[in-house]
């Protein structure tokens, strides 16, 4: 199923070709509108008019996150705010926030690809959507929102919090797409089960969950649990909000990122160079018909790879898989690259291992530790020491083996790792950082 | 012939085990003997109270981990001896204790030990056969 079947299933060479018409048109634009822009290509010596292929992309020069906090807040705006008709901005855990504008004709053109990316989804009109994404600054909420009724859904905009109103309303309104981070989705099912709700009795369908990674071991956790097909979503403010890339119903097996809108490429981090189609290394983005903000290349943060292999849907767009953590969550212990998600899947490979843990990195005497807390339940409880300590050495030895660092597991009561109603937060870093 | 014993996952930070105690208390469940087992990290609060269902379900409500666990009870007089014996009959039979604890009992003739075996009812037929007093459940529960 498709929502615009005509721009989903363009064959590549067309798709290319209206990538490379709009990708020169937005570079003419930023080049004389956001003097960021015209100052940093002329630094890099380089004039629109040298853009003639797709592949000339790579001869511009990145943005970076701090780029938009150095031009706090609409410095690098393309148009006036007579254009804007809609200001987001991201949490701002670390400094200023970054803030986005939308134009009507951005909004209009993120509320189509929310629907096309529910359709890849599984949705439908006549579905009821339980939109669980936060409502306000963060983009997640008004993103889906708009998606929603541009499909033809029925959107409930529940917005986060208040677990045991989302569960009796999901119930009681009939709520058949669910739509939130994978964390809280977990969080609500286990809030169900306490208040006595299964949720194969609900009639939720679709999962779509994002805003934070997660691992395929967790998908099978969340299809168990809520008794949905869980599908990944991917999007950031900074490019649009939710609905820049998501998996469709009939593969599951990478996300379609909307190539009429934007130009992914994978670069390796410390290099700045492109790795090859299928590698891992960083997403960056170009938005190619954006108004309010473009972005040329746009240094995402998250890692993954890219395939522009034929998918059994039809879709022609490229897919990037899921998202494998950022690079800038990356801990390094000694001198050891770790992902908080690589050490997810390790525990979810582990009988009884509930996907609630915390990662603790510190510094003594010179040595950096980590601490892995797992909560114990029932499943995992016995009533020897030496079973559980087992448990400790197993995972301990897991981590070791496959990740090439130390760690020591500690085990705490059930529910004392924090539960988040947002992004789960999953490391505490209590090194200096000198 | 066993005993149902309650085990609890006590993290290793204070007041965990002030708070079960406190919990039980208020909802009037009696313990009739107990043992703690402690790592570096964590502790087992095993326990025999004369209400395992109460007690199990307050303090799951309350939020612990919480598992039943069947144990032996058994009976010796109290005297220099009484414990060798025992242990020399399930050694005889190659029976391994996981863990044990033991209390007097009020009127100060007998002593009971609380066995946990890996193998449960090879031990009880072996002990039984010996001529060992194997409690039942309810006669402990109710002690």
């Amino acid at each position: 199923m498709f929502y615009n079947e005509d721009f989903e299933t363009l064959p590549r060479p067309a798709l290319e070709a209206m990538q490379l018409k709009r990708l020169k048109s937005v570079i003419e634009r930023v080049y004389n509108k956001v003097p960021f822009y015209r100052q940093s290509f002329d630094n890099a010596g380089i004039k629109p008019e040298a853009i003639k292929s797709i592949e000339d992309i790579a001869r511009l020069p990145f943005t970076y996150k701090q780029d938009m906090r150095e031009s706090y807040p609409y410095g690098l705006f393309a148009t006036g705010m007579d254009d804007i008709v809609r200001i987001h901005a991201s949490s701002g855990t670390t400094g200023k926030p970054t803030v986005v504008g939308y134009t009507r004709k951005d909004i209009d053109v993120w509320s189509e690809l929310m629907a096309r990316s529910f359709v890849s989804a599984g949705v439908h009109k006549g579905d009821i959507i339980h939109n669980a994404y936060g409502y306000g600054l963060f983009t997640g909420g008004l993103g889906a929102h708009y998606g929603a009724e541009r499909l033809g859904a029925s959107v409930i905009p529940m917005s986060g919090g208040n677990t045991k109103r989302q569960i009796l309303i999901m119930k009681d309104f009939g709520s058949t797409v669910l739509t939130c981070t994978p964390s809280y989705s977990l969080y609500l099912a286990e809030a169900a089960f306490e208040e006595g709700i299964d949720f194969k009795s609900l009639d939720l369908r679709v999962g779509i969950f994002g805003a934070e990674p997660w691992s395929e071991s967790m998908r099978a956790e969340i299809e168990d649990k809520l008794n949905l097909s869980a599908i990944d979503i991917y999007g950031l403010s900074e490019i649009m909000g939710p609905g820049v890339a998501i998996e469709c119903i009939e593969a599951k097996c990478g996300l379609h990122i909307w190539e009429d809108h934007f130009i992914p490429e994978i670069i390796d981090p410390a290099t700045g160079l492109p790795v090859p189609e299928g590698e891992k290394g960083e997403l960056v983005i170009t938005t190619i018909t954006k108004e309010g903000i473009p972005l040329i290349r746009y240094r995402t943060r998250d890692i993954t790879s890219i395939t522009y292999q034929p998918c059994p849907c039809g879709r022609t767009h490229a897919r990037i898989a899921r998202m494998s953590g950022r690079s800038d969550d990356m801990l390094i212990i000694r001198g050891v690259n770790v992902f908080p998600s690589q050490i997810e899947a390790i525990l979810m490979e582990i009988e009884g291992v509930e996907p609630h843990y915390l990662l603790i990195v510190d510094r003594k005497e010179n040595l950096d530790t980590l601490e892995v807390q797992v909560e114990v339940d029932e499943k995992l409880f016995s009533d020897e020491v030496k079973h559980l300590q087992n448990l400790s050495l197993t995972i301990e030895k897991e981590i070791k083996d496959l990740l090439g660092v130390t760690c020591k597991v500690r085990l705490v009561e059930p529910k004392t790792i924090m539960r988040s109603e947002g992004k789960a937060k999953r490391v505490i870093d209590n090194r200096e950082i000198r | 012939m066993k005993v149902e014993q309650i085990s609890i996952f006590i993290e290793n930070k204070s007041g965990r085990l002030a708070e079960v105690a406190r919990i039980l208390g208020e909802a009037g469940v009696n313990i009739r003997a107990l043992s703690l087992a402690d790592t570096s990290d964590f502790g087992i609060l095993r326990l025999i109270v004369n209400d395992r269902e109460k007690a199990k379900q307050i303090l799951k409500e309350n939020g612990f981990t919480v598992s039943k666990t069947e144990v032996v009870a058994i009976e010796v007089p109290d005297r220099p001896g009484g414990l060798s014996e025992i242990l020399d009959t399930l050694d005889g039979a190659s029976i391994n204790v996981e863990y044990m604890y033991a209390f007097v009992e009020r009127c100060g003739e007998n002593a009971v030990i609380i066995f946990r075996f890996d193998e449960t009812e090879k031990a009880i037929t072996t002990l039984t056969e010996k001529g060992f007093n194997v409690l039942e459940g309810e006669r402990l529960y109710q002690m």
